[in-house]
């Protein structure tokens, strides 16, 4: 298994001089592909700061970073656009979804900018729906007559239609109820053991976390600790989704 | 990004919020619809202007008497108050070379009557040449011949405004020109057979040719102004085009020399051709038509102001959205040209509604308010150009403001 993800010495700093603020202190670990891993700690910790280089939102100050075999760490900002393109998925904690805009056009919204045809677009989104356990039923509803747990299965299949050899999810439950929050864990949990992808979780819940292969604890911008998770939880799958609004 | 997909994204987002982009493209309809109707108005004040100096008659050169108006010099002799050009003088002038013929005229302001009708108008007494020189028409009969001018009869021509005053059977029914045809109408009380009536020009003022009553100058000399009367005017008609400078220096200098004046600055007549009077004419209309399109250009540019206000609205209220995109791989030229085709398509679409609308105005000006209008076709290209570049102008702040947004910030933006 190749490694994914190859972070070396990576340290961020913020302002310059006397206000000089040091997120990330030197941060070295790799992903295989295929891992389902945790990035756990609280807020301050530099989580955050982590989840954007790794989803080559930003660049760190020192240090190297490989995402898929290429270095990301010293790209202009259209370059990083393009890798963020072919190589990451993003969840987001508050989804982002195109308000007024059916579920099939938010989850094919990534190939619009590969200049992928209309109707080659809508298969591949349709797959990663039906990936994304999303009931084809709501294909043609708008983002926001969908209840929260809905809206984040579509903001997951958004993030598979581009194949990415990444999917990094930032608080994906955080915007959701416990019972939803399990569905949407499963959802990723299926997508890493039956579809094989490569899944990084932000989160600062201990039990989302102990849904994963592997739990790194981050904090004041330092690993303390990164082991396999020997108790790790499956998350339940409800028969049925529920469509209220959480 | 494909040129299809940038159309469906733009026109999503400019009729997810139908209102606001409604009122915002109003500005621009506003803009562009008085720019295209102020211009026709402009420009059909200018045709109309020109085609009535037109019809005065072909390569026309008017000798008038009075002093030339000169530089420097605020005293000009009112028209035909002087008396200085004689019938001689218009005899004079046919034998200046390229001239193809010269008609001379006396006027003055009667009252006629026929029956129980009567009217005031102008009787020009002029020659049978008047008729080619002043590219008057006949509509029924004929007109002075050069026998009625040497046995100076006493037969008139009347214009059709004419024609509707002394010879209309009631208030509301108009005249045909067979019922003026040989009947005797009295101007100044004397006797007048009339002969001719002309086909209508048009114009309007002091320079109404339809207003008019035509006889022979030697009736008009012997019958109403005494015969020694001066003339009030020598039209010349020139050859061609081209020899009308040549025509109109000549005549300067054979009348210069005919009434022993040495200085040329002191000339006690004018000679002024067609193609000046129009030029002149058309400096002061086209002066005005920049004045109302100066005017016009005040509100486009409010709407565009317009524009570029809704687009930073816009662009606020996106800014996840745009964060979104980034993430998802949209470079800064995507977002640019997406925020760029946005505030295009506002304007565009409001150019072609405000060039249906000011067209639609500029017909309903013509028929409601009778001012000629007249829609170019090069300012409706002009005008969907304008409103195209409007919305690039005003929307390249807003679209560079959404692409330089960072990606982290944008997505955290509440």
């Amino acid at each position: 298994m190749k490694n994914i993800i190859e972070c070396k010495d990576i340290k961020k700093t913020y302002g310059s001089g006397g206000t000089e603020v040091v997120v990330l202190r030197g941060i070295t670990f790799s992903i295989r592909e295929g891992e389902f891993v945790a990035i756990m700690g609280p807020s301050g910790s530099g989580k955050s700061t982590l989840m954007h280089i790794l989803g080559a939102l930003d660049t760190p100050t020192s240090g190297e970073y490989f995402l898929d075999g290429k270095d990301v760490s010293k790209l202009s900002e259209d370059e990083l656009a393009d890798i963020r393109r072919e190589k990451i998925g993003f969840v987001f904690q508050s989804f982002n979804l195109l308000p007024r805009t059916s579920v099939l056009r938010n989850v094919s919204l990534p190939l619009i900018y590969a200049n992928m045809p209309k109707e080659d677009r809508e298969v591949i989104a349709a797959k990663a729906l039906t990936d994304a356990a999303f009931p084809e039923a709501f294909w043609s509803y708008h983002s926001n007559q969908i209840s929260g747990g809905m809206m984040q299965r579509v903001a997951i299949a958004r993030s598979l239609v581009n194949n990415p050899a990444l999917i990094l999810a930032d608080e994906p439950t955080g915007n959701l109820d416990s019972k939803t929050g399990e569905i949407v864990l499963h959802t990723f949990q299926a997508l890493n053991m039956q579809h094989g992808k490569t899944i990084v979780l932000i989160t600062h819940e201990s039990y989302v976390a102990q849904h994963a292969d592997r739990i790194i604890h981050i904090l004041d911008g330092n690993i303390v600790t990164d082991e396999k998770n020997p108790k790790k939880l499956v998350a339940r799958n409800e028969k049925n989704i529920p469509n209220d609004n959480t | 990004m494909t040129t299809r997909d940038l159309f469906e994204e733009t026109y999503g987002a400019v009729t997810v919020n139908k209102v606001r982009s409604g009122l915002t493209m109003l500005g621009i309809v506003i803009g562009i619809a008085s720019v295209i109707a102020l211009v026709a108005v402009g420009q059909g004040t200018q045709s109309s202007i020109q085609s009535s100096i037109a019809s005065l008659g072909a390569n026309l050169i008017m000798v008038t008497p009075g002093a030339q108006r000169t530089f420097g010099s605020n005293v000009r002799g009112a028209a035909g108050g002087s008396e200085t050009l004689t019938p001689s003088d218009a005899a004079a002038i046919e034998s200046v070379s390229n001239v193809a013929a010269v008609a001379p005229e006396i006027s003055g302001r009667y009252q006629v009557i026929y029956k129980t009708n009567n009217t005031n108008t102008t009787v020009l007494g002029t020659t049978a040449a008047y008729e080619q020189v002043r590219n008057t028409s006949i509509d029924t009969g004929s007109f002075i011949t050069d026998t009625d001018n040497a046995n100076s009869n006493r037969i008139a021509v009347i214009g059709p405004t004419v024609l509707q005053a002394l010879f209309a059977p009631s208030a509301d029914a108009s005249a045909t020109p067979a019922m003026a045809i040989g009947n005797t109408i009295k101007i100044k009380g004397i006797q007048f057979t009339v002969v001719g009536v002309t086909v209508a020009k048009g114009g309007s003022g002091f320079n109404n040719q339809d207003d008019m009553i035509y006889v022979p100058l030697g009736a008009a000399q012997h019958y109403l102004l005494g015969s020694s009367a001066y003339l009030t005017e020598v039209d010349v008609e020139a050859a061609t085009q081209d020899s009308m400078a040549q025509v109109q220096a000549d005549i300067t200098t054979l009348l210069l020399g005919d009434h022993k004046i040495a200085d040329p600055t002191k000339a006690d007549f004018t000679v002024l051709n067609q193609a000046s009077i129009v030029s002149t004419a058309s400096s002061v209309t086209s002066t005005f038509t920049t004045l109302l399109a100066a005017i016009a250009a005040i509100s486009l540019l409010v709407g565009g102001i317009g524009i570029m206000n809704m687009m930073l609205t816009t662009v606020t209220e996106r800014t996840r959205e745009i964060g979104l995109r980034k993430a998802i791989g949209a470079k800064k030229t995507d977002i640019t040209t997406q925020f760029l085709a946005e505030s295009v398509m506002l304007t565009f679409t409001g150019g072609v509604a405000g060039v249906a609308l000011g067209w639609l105005a500029a017909v309903l000006i013509s028929s409601f308010a009778g001012i000629a209008t007249s829609v170019s076709v090069p300012y409706i290209f002009l005008a969907f150009g304008v409103s195209a570049a409007i919305g690039i102008i005003f929307g390249y702040y807003p679209a560079r403001r959404a692409a330089g947004l960072n990606p982290i910030e944008a997505l955290r933006y509440e």
